[in-house]
């Protein structure tokens, strides 16, 4: 083998083990210490110039209790398929919103379709953060969507979104649509408008059309979408902090609670860990489906 | 919160343009300072002020707990303040570079030295209370005439929250800010460190919290200038400078502050510096910067909080040296109570009850 091969094969290793495995293994340690009131707030710490002895008595110290308190209490648990709950309806919702949106580009006239690319990528100019704030002016008591639907008359008193679950949905769909819309748009580009014709030829409507030829070839992208959105909002933090009200129970936001306000460092790696773990299983399928689809192409 | 962003983003353009200048960095609260102090600062002393702003304790403790923080002036609450200096996190100050420590109000001092015994590691910034904003109007329509806003049952009784409620109420996200009312509101010791205590206000709040539309710490300042909340349960001078903004945007909103006539938490607001500051002559400077006479009287006419420097007295506005709800009365004084802070174990039993509280689990 020669080193050019090596290099290229060991580069995407170096990178997993430099930003994920290392820190995991730091946050799994963390998870293992005890809270103290102390700089850094946990015990014990790694005391290299001890050498083995020192790991030894290091390595002794660390155990499993924060996992089972995390087991003990509803809390977590409920927090875990509260985030899963909200994460699969964003995304369902979001696929429902964005599809359409994809379709109608890839159907545009060539010469527009960068155009129409530019304006969904255009949003990421701006900072999440003051996208996300936006949304408070909007959907707040006296925001512009109220006061728009009052001077028509439509509503009487004004509709309460602003800090509810109703707004977390919109602020997760508004902020990871264009993960949905470039994966479908890129599958959807891609078709060979033949099939189309020769599906028409054969007798098909054209909603039939869609249905047997043109949304089964759009699947992958369908699906590389979902995850790109599920993945992120499962762990999603500023959201629900923003836009939520005090009884959206996300997991990011257990995690914070306790980092922030219970400074126990070690149950919150804890919490890492574990959301760590059930985002797995979505990642790994996420993995098999590229594989086949690549298998597919060739 | 717009103003501070956009002068710390000046700063730090300002910053980068002179990267050979020294700098102090300071850590603060949201809302909590006079920006022309920071101009006169770098005038008199020709050090740049890196000015980073904050919105909870829990924010800066955990940065002071991580270390290497890189802030050389930081301002915690004093109960939070005694556990950091538990844990390490600061210096002790060098008395001989603070020339005007003798301004300092000694009734303030004596209060703070239960967290900070002696005051060796800290100097105050600024105190207050922790009680109830009211929309008076809004108020008013809801309840009646008769609204009861100077009292913690205008909050805690579920009979007025549910009324409220349709013209919106927020609180404090902070377990620390609302239990000891809370306790104060059944009669019992608001500096109750035991969770069989603590406990008693569980039904008293989950009553209330579906109510209650937002639990946040700085939000409720907008909210209540804009008109969108009529209640917000917040620190005194968060509540006067949303009834400043009410006034300046002249949008007919009025807001009042009352202490509750029950208790309410004082609380201390400390000048410190990080036990790892890059800086620390520089952030003496700015201490002692923030303890001239004229400086502290500055910042309390802007932010309407009161301060422990007895010396700025005489240069405060009528409106804030003479306003009950900043510097209360003698009379309201002896119903300020102070709290100390719980240890691990109760902390994450107060915890876990607040969340309990405010999600439902």
């Amino acid at each position: 083998m020669n080193l050019r091969r090596l290099f290229l094969i060991l580069t995407p290793y170096a990178w997993l083990l430099l930003f994920f495995l290392i820190p995991f293994v730091i946050v799994l340690k963390i998870a293992l210490s005890d809270y103290a009131i102390s700089i850094p707030p946990y015990t014990p710490t790694l005391d290299l110039s001890a050498g083995w002895e020192g790991l030894k008595s290091f390595l002794s110290e660390l155990d499993g209790e924060n996992f089972s308190f995390l087991a003990s209490d509803a809390l977590y648990y409920t927090a875990y398929l509260s985030s899963l709950k909200i994460a699969l309806i964003s995304t369902v919702l979001t696929l429902l919103v964005g599809y359409p949106i994809a379709y109608g580009m890839a159907q545009a006239p060539e010469e527009w379709r960068p155009t129409l690319m530019m304006l969904v990528i255009l949003p990421f100019w701006t900072s999440f953060l003051i996208r996300v704030y936006s949304w408070i002016g909007i959907l707040a008591n006296e925001g512009f969507l109220n006061q728009f639907l009052m001077w028509t008359g439509i509503i009487s008193e004004p509709l309460a979104i602003m800090n509810t679950q109703r707004a977390v949905y919109v602020g997760i769909v508004y902020s990871y649509l264009p993960f949905m819309i470039l994966p479908i748009y890129a599958a959807l580009e891609k078709l060979d408008g033949s099939l189309i014709e020769a599906a028409e030829d054969l007798g098909c409507s054209k909603a039939s059309a869609f249905w047997l030829v043109t949304f089964p070839l759009s699947i992958p992208g369908v699906i590389a979408g979902c995850f790109l959105v599920f993945i992120p909002a499962l762990g999603e933090f500023v959201i629900p902090s923003l836009l939520g009200g005090s009884d959206t129970l996300m997991i990011g936001k257990v995690l914070y609670e306790e980092f922030f306000s219970n400074r126990d460092w070690p149950v919150a790696s804890a919490v890492a860990v574990v959301l760590l773990l059930i985002l797995i299983v979505p990642i790994v399928l996420f993995q098999r489906n590229e594989q086949k689809q690549r298998e597919a192409n060739q | 919160m717009k103003k501070t962003l956009i002068s710390v983003a000046a700063l730090v353009a300002v910053g980068a343009f002179a990267a050979n200048a020294e700098e102090v960095h300071v850590y603060n609260w949201s809302d909590y300072i006079d920006e022309e102090l920071l101009t006169k600062f770098k005038d008199e002393t020709g050090i740049d002020v890196v000015y980073d702003v904050f919105d909870s304790n829990e924010i800066l403790e955990t940065k002071m707990l991580a270390g290497g923080s890189g802030y050389d002036v930081v301002v915690p609450t004093g109960g939070f303040l005694q556990r950091q200096i538990q844990a390490g996190a600061f210096q002790k100050l060098d008395k001989s570079q603070l020339s005007n420590l003798g301004n300092m109000w000694d009734v303030i001092s004596d209060r703070v030295s239960k967290y900070d015994p002696g005051n060796e590691y800290s100097v105050n910034y600024m105190w207050g209370t922790t009680g109830i904003g009211v929309n008076i109007n809004k108020v008013k329509e809801v309840l009646g005439e008769d609204a009861p806003v100077n009292s913690l049952a205008l909050i805690f009784d579920p009979a007025n929250m549910e009324k409220l409620a349709s013209c919106g109420v927020h609180m404090l996200d902070a377990p620390t800010e609302i239990i000891p009312a809370a306790l104060t509101y059944l009669g019992e010791n608001p500096d109750a460190q035991d969770l069989e205590t603590i406990e008693k206000v569980e039904p008293v709040l989950t009553a209330i919290a579906p109510y209650v539309q937002k639990f946040h710490s700085s939000e409720y300042i907008n909210a209540l200038a804009n008109g969108d909340i009529c209640v917000a349960f917040g620190w005194s001078g968060d509540v006067l400078q949303a009834r400043d903004r009410a006034a300046e945007a002249n949008n007919g909103v009025e807001i009042e502050y009352h202490i509750p006539k029950e208790g309410a938490l004082m609380w201390f607001d400390q000048l410190a510096i990080p036990a790892d500051a890059p800086n620390p002559s520089a952030a003496l400077k700015f201490i002692n910067f923030m303890m001239d006479a004229q400086n502290a009287a500055a910042a309390s006419n802007y932010v309407y909080y009161a301060n422990g420097n007895k010396a700025s007295q005489e240069f405060l506005n009528e409106d804030v040296i003479g306003d009950n709800a900043i510097y209360p009365d003698a009379e309201t004084t002896a119903h300020l109570y102070t709290t100390t802070p719980y240890d691990p174990k109760v902390n994450r039993g107060v915890t876990r009850l607040w969340t309990k509280i405010k999600s439902g689990t």
